[in-house]
């Protein structure tokens, strides 16, 4: 079971940090006045937007990794429900009358759910910052909250502009995860680093979407920043590329360490604090200059 | 004396190659003018930190299973002998894996090459007691079988119950072994013990151009056929303890090179040592290229290369020793 838990944790991650998002599920069927009242969430991203949007007492369950401080941006909230392992049968028991999942989750669960008659909606992961104002209204329409989802998304639209102030310079960044992997401008991700005034040198690399990049390429890029991915725990050799005495031989490159965390991984509102973060790191950068 | 001159003129061209090969498109002499002369660009730190220490690891992990290849095949008196085959590279790996997953790799860095040591001692042990010192095929391959199968599972069963999400990736590694990213931290980590191990192997020369003549013979020329077995075991653990431990379990070189080159040194024991080694350095080098150039993005693994060669070949010798094995 926890095995499980880990692989889920990063198919999401995955999903949110990496793919190319197909396109949206279903129609938003839920018109004012029929909001459903038993909402069960199958899926991290999806876990985070209920919680900013639901009613009190909406909610019936969230999935596992809610509770994961290390995965979800709103662990503490997700503490007051209880979880599912976002198994069909174990979803089906709580008889919600709507399920959140991912477009990305297991498509045979999601298919089961529906042939019980259970209505799902789906959500793409975000691949932009764009795209979370789109999340957020979907969300809003699914669970009758449409009003709540607006003002958000205003507030959003604000603090975005706010943060994303075009800068003097933009100095060259590198997002640099484990096994050599790293995400370019059409992520989330990337859209993160760009918000906060950086130019990705993985676009220099001709890698827009994201993909490995060998360690001497990155160094003959030789980035201002290099912002690695989170440490897991226990060892394992993928992680060790992020240790390579080379990264520290660079001169006038500096390794950020461990920046993208659990704010990184879904397109919800709270994105903002990773790109806040960003933008200490640029301002801090031009201070030492 | 051609033959050394010639194998070690191939090493020399294969270790050039190997530094001026990699993902980034840059020039040869370029490459190798920044790495002779530290010009502070991030050429110099690419040639310096990851393809210098990465060529070096290649031809030394190459030599000592050369050499291991060699020393067993001599002692045991039988080709299918090698340390990848017969589950010392497998025992090696999971010795490496327990370091790294207890945390004990972290507190002391020797800790690795001493796990991986350990864990071979124990599988060429198990191997001599197993095979017997006359080392029949069945059995050397049969308990091979075994060691391997068992470390190979214990290994798995490690990195799966790992909480690190990227350990069950890692399996693949350690089962056929990749120089990607390796740094002067592993070089220093291993060369310690290959050259103790590549001594005491080198030093078995005169012993098993005797035993060639049978055991009778060996002891009644003065050969000390009990230090001769301690020397063996602990310079094929060592040697192949430390490959193991920075660069995962890379089979069949020992097996394909001494196979290669015993023609080449009219089949005396003490010169395919030495002949191995070269002869090793030069088969991981270019098998190193060649993951490097033909799938540049996809970290080919050097154990696939290696079993493409030697797999075909181990087939042929079981084939030519089934009157043995009937």
């Amino acid at each position: 079971m926890r095995g499980c838990v880990r692989l889920s944790r990063i198919i999401s991650l995955l999903a949110a940090l990496v793919l190319t998002g197909a396109a949206t599920g279903g129609p938003v069927g839920a018109a004012a006045g029929t909001a459903p009242k038993r909402v069960v969430s199958i899926n991290l991203c999806t876990d985070q937007l209920a919680l900013l949007l639901a009613a009190p007492g909406q909610i019936v369950s969230l999935s596992h990794l809610s509770h994961d401080p290390d995965s979800s941006s709103m662990a503490e909230a997700a503490q007051a429900y209880p979880t599912n392992g976002s198994g069909a049968e174990e979803v089906y028991l709580l008889s919600p009358d709507l399920v959140l999942a991912g477009t990305f989750t297991a498509s045979a669960t999601v298919r089961m759910l529906r042939d019980l008659g259970i209505r799902v909606e789906l959500f793409a992961p975000a691949r932009s910052l764009e795209d979370i104002p789109e999340r957020m209204a979907q969300m809003g329409a699914a669970l009758g909250r449409a009003p709540e989802a607006e003002a958000q998304i205003a507030r959003f639209h604000a603090d975005l502009a706010r943060l994303s102030a075009p800068p003097a310079r933009r100095p060259r960044a590198a997002l640099y995860y484990v096994n050599g992997y790293t995400t370019g401008d059409r992520t989330l991700a990337g859209d993160i680093l760009r918000a906060a005034g950086f130019d990705n040198v993985a676009t220099e690399a001709g890698l827009e979407q994201g993909g490995t990049l060998a360690l001497e390429q990155l160094i003959l890029l030789a980035p201002e920043v290099i912002v690695s991915g989170r440490d897991y725990p226990g060892q394992a050799r993928a992680e060790e590329v992020l240790t390579h005495p080379a990264l520290h031989a660079l001169t006038g490159t500096r390794i950020a360490g461990t920046l993208t965390d659990r704010d990184w991984i879904c397109g919800t509102p709270l994105v903002l604090s990773a790109v806040q973060k960003m933008r200490d790191l640029r301002l801090s950068l031009e201070v030492k200059k | 004396m051609r033959l050394a001159l010639g194998l070690i003129a191939l090493v020399a061209l294969l270790f050039v190659l190997s530094l001026i090969s990699g993902q980034a498109p840059v020039g040869a002499s370029q490459s190798l003018r920044a790495l002779i002369t530290d010009d502070g660009t991030p050429l110099s730190v690419v040639m310096r930190e990851i393809r210098l220490p990465r060529a070096l690891l290649a031809a030394m992990i190459g030599a000592v299973l050369g050499l291991s290849g060699a020393a067993m095949q001599g002692y045991l008196r039988n080709p299918l002998a090698e340390p990848g085959l017969i589950g010392v590279s497998g025992a090696s790996a999971l010795g490496a894996v327990l370091a790294i997953q207890t945390g004990l790799s972290l507190m002391i860095p020797l800790a690795l090459p001493l796990a991986a040591l350990g864990m071979a001692v124990l599988a060429v042990l198990l191997i001599l007691a197993l095979a017997g010192p006359r080392g029949t095929s069945i059995t050397l391959i049969l308990a091979g079988i075994a060691i391997s199968a068992l470390a190979g599972a214990l290994t798995s069963l490690a990195l799966n119950l790992s909480p690190n999400p990227f350990a069950a990736a890692d399996i693949v590694f350690w089962m056929m072994g990749s120089l990607a990213d390796r740094s002067f931290t592993h070089v220093w980590l291993a060369a310690p013990f290959m050259a103790v191990g590549a001594a005491l192997l080198l030093s078995l020369g005169r012993g098993l151009d005797a035993l060639t003549l049978g055991e009778d013979a060996a002891q009644a020329l003065g050969v000390n056929l009990s230090g001769l077995r301690l020397r063996l075991i602990l310079g094929t653990a060592a040697c192949v303890g430390a490959a193991t431990a920075v660069a995962g379990a890379i089979g069949f070189v020992g097996l394909v090179v001494p196979h290669l080159l015993r023609p080449a040194v009219g089949a005396r024991p003490s010169s395919l040592l030495w002949a191995s080694a070269l002869g090793g350095a030069a088969m991981v080098l270019a098998a190193d290229i060649a993951v490097r150039e033909l799938l540049p993005a996809r970290d080919l693994k050097l154990g696939v290369l290696m079993a493409l060669v030697g797999a075909p070949l181990f087939l042929h010798l079981i084939y030519k020793t089934r009157k043995e094995m009937a």
